[in-house]
């Protein structure tokens, strides 16, 4: 699986790399062509693979289930949105604090739950208590609104990348921006000393610890990066939609939209994020249309479906969709096959 | 009288922890044998809740007397479940597992939330504003009934698992899967009876949840969460420890819905986890592995 997940230019094949080519080109141009509806859903399907880019240096690369993500989303909405609407902070400058508190949140999570062996299950439910201690928290904060919710002023047709308003185009491209970023920084982390570090911790706790890995080190870290790029998603989140809910922002409804893209792309993959929420963004807008198309209100079909996606794909393609694909389509060389 | 009052609560708190005990003793049965995490807890209670609001109102029948219809229902699924799914993820590693109920229960609640809606809905029953005076207390008969029946319910389990034979061939399965299979018993057949089990207990705790609340699908999620806690704060696989868990939660969401705003005791309960995940990560009758 690692030498499926540690390449992205060495050991993709001619065809692999005139595909990824194609498809940077695609996204490079899509709002040139697509409508406003469709850049939208593209930009939720950029955000989610960011966001799933962002978990999977937790759970894909060193092995922690976390199951409250929502909370660093949450948290580095609340601080880049509060720091503008209180104090005019630009979200540029808000993020690195949003970053800051984030990363600050996902080390008291981590310290609580490695120095004190709290493992597997039972550390993905500590993470999901942080979530959820922090969204009745939040519905209490009336400094931000509380449950009645928090608002960014929106100015109508205002143009000012420098304060992150503008056009949904602007919004689509810093959405890439961060796909591509989080893309990169994942496969340079993937083969540095740090990276080789989080896989053995992974596949083999007791041996990496015994050759010399500092496990408590390399947790903290991978916590570290992941919460600070989710922190990310969360700034942008809050800026794109301009209004915050605690119950929205910080629910476990979110937490597990959040690993859905990794989980149906490939978990520990690279592209496996980025496939899994262009394949599920767009399926669940395809059902929301035909329900609506057909008249019918249900609410619940779309998460329905998610759910059913999730059961599927952890029965028949629990390695993820893009191994498979990348394998069938020769996008990537085989171990033991010739450069 | 402050001291009644505190009294007064305390005894409601303990009332529904009984409830919330017995749903997570359907979680301990299950995690303690087949070892597999059942997130689709809460909505299997969620299930158990509407089925008695269904049969409320269309046969006029009691909670207590929908309970066991629904533990047979909920039975008959649990079993069904691990047959047709969950015994095929239990090599697996534990985020698959995790993964794949995480699944089970999204469709669930959300199978539920298009077939009822997101509105509250709950069961008549003639004696739903009734109270009982003992001594300086006052309590809810529909409490007194649901924390009794919730206390029939467990001792019945209990005395299951301690007597008859295929309790002790489950308990054994549960201490050493490897040397059970020596002995010749069907493990696979026994992991889908505990499930099942697992699975009747939470659905008669839906039932007698009736009673105290209304059912809507977003208690699910919160209901999962909550057997989670008691579980762990009880002590993983000792079914003891989940009933005292519950009735530890319980009285303290009470007595913190009393003393703080009731929209802040879960809260409560969550850093009650907290506490117990740090300083006793075993719960608090759990044994030390």
């Amino acid at each position: 699986m690692s030498g499926l997940s540690g390449v992205m230019v060495s050991g993709v094949t001619g065809r692999g790399l005139v595909l990824l080519a194609l498809a940077a080109l695609g996204l490079a141009v899509a709002p040139f062509v697509a409508d406003r509806y469709l850049v939208s859903v593209l930009t939720t399907v950029l955000w989610f693979a960011y966001v799933g880019q962002a978990w999977n240096v937790m759970m894909g690369f060193s092995g922690l289930l976390s199951l409250g993500h929502a909370l660093y989303v949450g948290l580095g909405a609340y601080v880049s949105a509060a720091l503008f609407v209180h104090f005019g902070i630009g979200p540029w400058a808000g993020m690195v604090l949003a970053m800051l508190v984030a990363v600050a949140a996902g080390c008291v999570i981590g310290f609580l739950g490695f120095r004190f062996g709290v493992k597997g299950v039972h550390f993905a439910l500590l993470t999901i208590a942080f979530a959820e201690v922090a969204r009745i928290g939040f519905d209490h904060i009336t400094w931000v609104g509380g449950s009645g919710g928090f608002f960014l002023p929106v100015e109508a047709g205002a143009t000012d990348p420098l304060n992150l308003r503008g056009s949904p185009v602007l919004f689509y491209y810093v959405a890439l921006a961060l796909v591509v970023g989080a893309l990169f920084l994942s496969r340079a982390l993937l083969h540095s000393r740090l990276g080789y570090q989080w896989l053995a911790v992974r596949e083999e706790p007791d041996a990496a610890e015994a050759s010399g890995v500092d496990l408590f080190r390399a947790r903290m870290t991978a916590v570290a990066v992941s919460s600070a790029l989710t922190a990310l998603g969360g700034v942008f989140q809050a800026f794109y939609f301009n209004n915050l809910f605690p119950e929205q922002v910080f629910s476990m409804g979110r937490s597990i939209e959040i690993i859905l893209p990794a989980i149906v792309g490939g978990i520990g993959t690279l592209v496996g994020p980025i496939l899994g929420a262009f394949i599920l963004t767009p399926l669940g807008e395809a059902l929301t249309f035909l329900i609506e198309a057909g008249g019918l209100d249900l609410p619940g079909l779309k998460q329905l479906f998610y759910g059913a996606a999730l059961v599927v794909i952890v029965v028949f393609r629990p390695e993820g969709v893009w191994p498979w694909l990348a394998r069938r389509l020769r996008l990537v060389r085989q171990p033991g096959e010739g450069a | 009288m402050p001291i009644d009052y505190y009294l007064n609560i305390a005894a409601s708190g303990l009332l529904t922890g009984l409830v919330y005990g017995l749903a997570a003793l359907g979680l301990s049965v299950i995690f303690g044998v087949v070892r597999v995490v059942n997130f689709a807890h809460g909505e299997m209670m969620v299930a158990g809740m509407y089925g008695a609001v269904l049969l409320g109102g269309w046969l006029g029948l009691d909670p207590l007397l929908s309970a066991p219809v629904m533990a047979a229902l909920l039975f008959a699924c649990g079993w069904l479940l691990q047959r047709g799914l969950v015994n095929k993820f239990v090599e697996r590693p534990e985020h698959m597992q995790f993964i794949l109920l995480l699944g089970v229960a999204t469709i669930l609640v959300n199978a539920m939330l298009m077939l009822f809606g997101p509105d509250a809905r709950n069961v008549q029953v003639p004696y739903s504003f009734d109270t009982v005076e003992i001594g300086s207390m006052l309590l809810d008969a529909v409490r007194l009934r649901a924390g009794a029946a919730a206390i029939v319910v467990a001792a019945a389990l209990f005395a299951f698992f301690r007597f008859s034979r295929t309790g002790k061939a489950i308990r054994a399965c549960a201490d050493n899967p490897l040397g059970a299979r020596v002995v010749g018993l069907n493990i696979d057949g026994l992991y889908a009876l505990t499930f099942g089990i697992g699975a009747a207990v939470v659905g008669v705790a839906g039932a007698l949840m009736t009673l105290l609340v209304d059912a809507r699908p977003q208690l699910a999620p919160e209901y999962t969460l909550l057997s989670f806690i008691i579980v762990i704060v009880g002590g993983l696989g000792s079914l003891p420890g989940a009933l005292l868990g519950g009735v530890l939660i319980g009285m303290s969401e009470a007595l913190a819905g009393f003393l703080l705003t009731p929209s802040l005791k879960s809260l409560f309960s969550y850093g009650v986890l907290i506490v117990v995940l740090l300083l006793r990560p075993q719960g608090l009758l759990g044994k030390r592995s």
